[in-house]
């Protein structure tokens, strides 16, 4: 039982990032029709931001981490709008899809090539050490790393809810010509959800970091994670992402313990077949109607 | 016939040439990157047909190389002759793409996408961990290369025509294949699905046949690609080579029957050419298919076809229905597929 509550919580805590990252995606999706097959170096590369805040420019890691997150909204959010989707979106989905796995496989080439392919380790947020609750010892770090992460979600949650600006930004990923006429500023929305992406991955860079060390291959789980939490969440809600997220986390920790360690990548991956087989609007979404 | 078609036969006619006399003019590495060359076009030549013709986004064209490789490599292993192993390895790839498309192609264009990423990695997962079968991570090694009409593929050049030859075979019969009933109906649910079904034709039937064949397409080119390189491992079959095959098509121009020939060479050749860059070759590669999907999504032929367009007609007429199947495969496509954009599903 105790190991059970362990793992809950660990699966709890890698969920919640997962969210992050997975609720972005579908902002994303949503509102300019980018599958983003970079997400996953979305999340690896500003963990380098903050080492290079750290090492080259000598400022304490928290000036760090915001310097980190101010680099990833520049250069994740508002110059990948503006390079990348902006030049390619006009010519239809296929051209983006590639040039985004162009873009992940040049993410990854350049920390390699310009930074190190060796694990980098990084400043965790807390003191690693153990914490005895209800009889059950928990490591700090990922009881930090649960509270931090569920904080930003459920503020995000808030925000996307209820919040006017957060639901002029829901308006517009679900029907960006009724929320024209409604007079909602289409493009601003566009580009904060651009921005907001680019943040979330930024606060997962730096809270997953430390715990799996910043190397240049560690978006690939994480964006699948991603692909995988929208799907089963359902891919036109952001609560269902975080629903997605969060169930994914737990789910794969209890299956690397309990079932098999070899075939633990693979959980996800069936779950995901499933539920794109029979129930493609995933645990929340609504089922999309197409005009002929 | 005209001018044009005339200089695309003179074209290909060249090529073969080129192509047959090659062996004579380079060294062994060169005739085995001619070989590879071969095979990955194979390969694409596939996913050509579910991505360009049927418009479905496959990320599992390395899963069915890969399972190709293995079936060959497998049961030559345990004694079954070569030629039986190669139309087994098209069968398995065939059935299994069957198998996956059939609940998959009620979902279409992105969520394909996932499940053939999920597919692709799963396949790595089983190669990898199913020891017993696939020797792990450890691969199998010393692949026997295949005895053609009694004669030996030992030597580079002998395997680079046998490989050239299977090429042959298989673009032929995809170009009859892209000029019958089928290849039309293909196209026309690409360019627009709900036309396509009010016309009467089966979308789902057309739509999975597409991608069984190019699944079989990808099969035989690991059946080739396994005594070709004689060592095959998990990892050469992950998802990266799905993507690297996915690149080809677009590259060369997808939709363009000549397309993948020219993103096959180019994925081939590239890396040999930027040699001199060493380490910094991905990122040059990854920063070239940006710049090329941004200026030319069409790709290269595409691109080439553009011109060619713009050259030879004044503006205002455009191109007949009959435009869209890409009747200028032949070379450097002249009478490509005139202003007919591949209809984008954007929504």
């Amino acid at each position: 039982m105790a190991s059970f509550l362990q793992l809950l919580v660990s699966g709890l805590a890698t969920g919640a990032i997962y969210a992050l990252v997975a609720v972005g995606f579908s902002l994303l999706w949503q509102t300019s029709q980018t599958i983003n097959f970079a997400q996953g170096e979305f999340v690896m590369v500003p963990a380098f931001f903050v080492l290079v805040a750290m090492h080259a420019l000598g400022l304490p890691f928290w000036a760090s981490a915001i310097v980190g997150i101010a680099a990833a909204a520049l250069v994740l959010g508002l110059l990948f709008k503006r390079i990348i989707v902006d030049q390619m979106l006009r010519h239809g989905v296929l051209p983006l899809v590639v040039s985004t796995i162009a873009l992940s496989l040049f993410m990854r080439e350049a920390v390699k090539d310009f930074y190190s392919s060796q694990a980098q380790p990084f400043p965790s947020l807390v003191a690693d050490r153990d914490i005895s609750l209800f009889g059950v010892v928990f490591s700090a770090q990922s009881l930090a790393l649960l509270v931090v992460a569920v904080a930003i979600v459920a503020a995000l949650h808030v925000f996307l809810q209820h919040t006017r600006f957060g639901r002029m930004m829901q308006a517009t990923a679900q029907n960006p010509t009724v929320a024209r006429i409604l007079g909602i500023d289409v493009e601003r929305m566009i580009l904060t959800t651009f921005l907001v992406n680019a943040v979330l991955c930024a606060i997962a860079s730096i809270l997953i970091s430390p715990i799996y060390l910043a190397k240049f291959t560690n978006g690939e789980t994480l964006g699948l994670a991603a692909f995988v939490a929208a799907i089963i969440g359902g891919f036109n809600q952001a609560r269902g992402a975080m629903a997605g997220g969060i169930l994914l986390g737990v789910l794969d920790n209890l299956c690397a313990a309990y079932m098999s360690a070899q075939y633990r990548s693979a959980v996800p991956l069936i779950l995901l077949v499933l539920f794109i087989l029979f129930r493609p609007q995933g645990l929340m979404g609504r089922v999309e109607e197409r005009t002929v | 016939m005209s001018l044009a078609r005339i200089l695309g036969l003179l074209a290909v006619l060249v090529a073969v040439g080129l192509l047959i006399a090659a062996p004579t003019m380079l060294r062994s590495y060169g005739v085995y990157l001619l070989a590879l060359w071969s095979v990955t076009t194979i390969a694409a030549l596939g996913l050509n047909l579910t991505l360009g013709y049927a418009g479905q986004i496959s990320l599992a064209q390395g899963a069915f190389v890969g399972i190709g490789a293995y079936t060959v490599a497998l049961a030559t292993a345990a004694g079954v002759p070569y030629f039986v192993a190669f139309l087994g390895a098209g069968l398995i790839t065939f059935a299994v793409g069957w198998c996956l498309g059939y609940p998959a192609l009620r979902v279409q264009h992105h969520f394909l996408a996932f499940v053939t990423l999920a597919f692709s990695t799963l396949v790595f997962l089983v190669l990898r961990n199913e020891q017993w079968l696939t020797n792990g991570i450890y691969g199998i090694n010393d692949i026997a290369r295949p005895k053609v009409f009694g004669l030996s593929t030992n030597r580079n050049p002998d395997f680079y025509y046998f490989a050239l030859g299977m090429l042959a075979l298989f673009a032929g019969l995809q170009w009859w294949m892209l000029r019958s009933p089928w290849g039309r109906a293909f196209v026309a649910i690409r360019e627009n699905p709900l036309r396509a079904a009010s016309l009467g034709i089966d979308v789902r039937r057309y739509t999975l046949m597409a991608f069984a064949i190019g699944s079989a397409y990808g099969g035989f080119a690991g059946a080739l690609y396994a005594p070709l390189v004689q060592f095959i491992e998990p990892n050469s079959f992950q998802l990266t080579y799905s993507l690297k095959l996915l690149l080809i098509v677009l590259v060369g121009g997808a939709g363009y029957f000549i397309g993948p020939f020219f993103g096959a060479m180019i994925e081939i050749l590239l890396p040999e050419w930027l040699r001199f860059t060493q380490g910094y070759y991905l990122l040059i590669y990854a920063t070239l298919v940006v710049l090329l999907m941004a200026f030319c999504p069409k790709g290269l032929v595409g691109a080439v076809a553009l011109i060619a367009e713009r050259r030879r007609k004044p503006p205002g007429r455009a191109a007949g229905p009959g435009g869209t199947l890409g009747p200028g495969g032949a070379a450097s496509g002249p009478a490509g597929p005139a202003g007919a954009a591949p209809a984008s599903p954007s929504r």
